[in-house]
């Protein structure tokens, strides 16, 4: 098992190096100069020329490369450009946020879409199935963002039960939770439909493997079937695809926090992308990638820990 | 092997009532794709009665009728369908839940999916014995223990803590077994039970299921295509063609004297009884054709076929001088002597 999660890491290391590579080459591609953009249309050459200096801009493109490697290395992320704070301060900052947005959503779709697909395989080929499914496909099809204004419309502003902006206060439990209930309620919502579609289909498959019909040859009660035998095999098959769906919401909040003002860290990705901001740019998405990465490696060993085949074969 | 002589009925004392009693059972897959057409079958308490015939000849599905666990579009009919006294037809889901276990277990074709790979052994054998009210497990595991010690499995407590992936087809056979023996069943149903194994395995796998027979008393119902094991372990022999039981003997007389022109063709064309020199190995031409298409199914393919076999629908006669030995064919039943048979 330990030698298992060392080639994980060493994989995922390569990944998160690779990731630093195609930003670096985007930030030298993408049309535009990062003077101008940074310091506005009106700048002195002489500005220009000091804020080079000041990035690094001014030397080979692979000693510029060869740097970032080595502070990357140190787990330096560098300064933003313009608070002069480093930027692995301002990502942590943010993460929270983010990380609480992903788990709550992610929490109560895993939960409702595992009851509903284990519902609608109990009641496979019947009407509550069909109800089940047009549900699901639908919850899937609206857009989070639409989920997130009609959900900021009818109970922040018209009823007014739950805040409509921000995040709640530092130090305010209470307040960050209740907080969190719209936001996590816009982005979970396609989420449940997903999951319970896919626990369906896992479901049935599961419920036809030969074990079942020795299962039923001895008169073994459904429910034990379901329940023990088919759900467990469901989830392992389910396991690695929950994962990526995890490390997605990480970032795929993006709209979630728009619409609610919430501090995170798609948000700060995007607004970094917009303003040429590259060592903050690097950082936010060298640490979703991470987050990524590490979700794919639990779910990995989580797996593996479960299938008992897996489990020696490691 | 000298099968016990249980035929004919008039020349014994008066019969124990069959385990399994069918009269004219019929199984469609929707209203009309017959799987199974009008079967007559009666398996006596302690008797090994094999089904031979092609793939897509109906006997798994005859086999899976027995306990119901045809999908839910097969429709079922006949006059009887007796399984240790409870008429299958009239059996609702909970009668026939009953049923699966004590009247009759089933042992499957491949022992490596026949259970769950990501359950142990221990957890499956507890599982099946749920009807045991055991609070504690330990009844159950003394006993789910002492039937795998008796199929012959080495170490069969550290089995219950295993994994199937970490045993051998044969030995998960045997566990499949003595899965169907915690249950006392009258009727031990094994639908190609050698077919996934090789042949040692097949070898120990016959032997152990004929001295169950002999220890445990069981009836058993085997089905196979392949009539070294039907020769092997069987008292009498049904063989099926497109649903139909088209002949029906003791093993002697089915292997010795074959009437029905499909069964001796299935043993020409039996790799084991090929003389050698053959180039190739021969086949029976076409196809099974869809069960009563024809008033003779196997007419398409018969070498021997006359204009009656079309006209009219073959009648179940007595045939051969072999008691009980019946025979579905027009050429058989009508022909004076025997054709040239074969020895297993």
């Amino acid at each position: 098992m330990p030698g298992f999660i060392l080639r994980r890491t060493a994989i995922a290391l390569a990944i998160l190096l690779l990731v630093a590579l195609l930003l670096f080459a985007m930030m030298h591609m993408i049309p535009g100069d990062p003077t101008v953009v940074a310091l506005g249309p009106r700048s002195t050459p002489e500005m220009r020329e000091a804020f080079r200096a000041m990035m690094g801009l001014d030397r080979p493109v692979l000693d510029q490369l060869g740097l970032l490697l080595v502070r990357l290395a140190q787990g330096d992320l560098g300064l933003d450009v313009w608070s002069r704070r480093p930027v692995l301060t301002m990502v942590l900052e943010v993460l929270p946020y983010t990380v609480a947005l992903a788990l709550a959503s992610f929490v109560w779709a895993l939960a409702l879409g595992l009851v509903l697909g284990c519902v609608a395989v109990v009641h496979h080929g019947k009407w509550g199935d069909w109800l089940i499914g047009a549900v699901s496909v639908s919850f899937v099809a609206v857009p989070s963002f639409v989920v997130a204004l009609y959900s900021l419309l009818i109970f922040a502003v018209w009823l007014n039960w739950l805040p409509a902006i921000g995040a709640g206060e530092p130090g305010d439990i209470g307040a960050q939770l209740r907080a969190l209930i719209l936001p996590s309620f816009a982005v979970g919502l396609g989420w449940v439909g997903y999951i319970s579609r896919l626990v369906r289909a896992a479901m049935i498959e599961a419920m036809s493997e030969d074990y079942v019909r020795t299962l039923r040859a001895y008169g073994v009660g459904e429910g034990r079937i379901i329940y023990r035998y088919a759900l467990k095999q469901a989830l392992l098959a389910i396991l690695s695809v929950i994962a990526i769906g995890f490390g997605s919401l990480l970032t795929g909040s993006i709209f979630a926090e728009i619409v609610f003002t919430r501090p995170g860290l798609g948000k700060m990705t995007y607004d970094a992308v917009i303003s040429r901001n590259f060592p903050l740019v690097m950082g936010t998405v060298l640490v979703t990638s991470a987050l990524y990465v590490t979700c794919m490696i639990l779910a990995d060993v989580v797996s593996a820990w479960l299938d008992p085949r897996v489990r020696s074969a490691i | 092997m000298k099968p016990p002589s249980l035929e004919p009925p008039s020349a014994e004392p008066p019969l124990p009532a069959p385990v399994l009693d069918m009269r004219h059972v019929s199984v469609s897959y929707g209203a009309h794709v017959p799987a199974v057409l009008g079967v007559d079958l009666t398996i006596r308490p302690r008797e090994i009665v094999g089904i031979i015939g092609e793939s897509g000849s109906g006997k798994s599905t005859l086999a899976h009728s027995v306990l119901g666990l045809l999908p839910k579009t097969a429709r079922m009919s006949g006059t009887r369908f007796n399984l240790a006294g409870t008429d299958i037809l009239k059996a609702d889901r909970t009668a026939l839940a009953a049923l699966r276990g004590p009247a009759a277990a089933m042992i499957f074709q491949n022992p490596m999916t026949a259970f769950s790979p990501i359950h142990t052994l221990g957890r499956q054998l507890t599982d099946l014995l749920w009807r045991d009210r055991d609070p504690s497990g330990a009844q159950k595991r003394a006993r789910i223990v002492a039937a795998l010690a008796e199929v012959g499995i080495p170490d069969p407590v550290g089995r219950l803590d295993a994994f199937p992936f970490q045993l051998s087809g044969g030995m998960l056979q045997r566990v499949a077994i003595a899965a169907a023996l915690l249950m006392q069943p009258a009727l031990l149903i094994a639908d190609e039970p050698t077919t996934a194994l090789d042949v040692t395995m097949e070898a120990q796998i016959l032997h152990l299921m004929r001295s169950l027979r002999e220890r445990a008393g069981v009836s058993i119902l085997i089905i196979s295509h392949h009539l070294g094991v039907i020769a092997e372990i069987c008292d009498r022999v049904a063989v099926m063609y497109a649903g139909r039981i088209v002949e029906e003997g003791t093993v002697e007389a089915i292997f010795r004297a074959p009437r029905h022109p499909y069964t001796q063709a299935l043993f020409a064309c039996e790799p084991a009884l090929v003389p050698t020199g053959m180039r190739r190995l021969p086949v029976i031409a076409g196809e099974v054709p869809r069960p009563g298409a024809s008033l003779c199914d196997f007419a398409s393919r018969c070498a021997v076929k006359a204009a009656r076999c079309v006209e009219q629908a073959p009648p179940w006669t007595r045939s051969g001088e072999f008691p009980g030995h019946h025979v579905r064919c027009h050429g058989s039943a009508l022909s004076g002597s025997p054709p040239s048979g074969r020895t297993p």
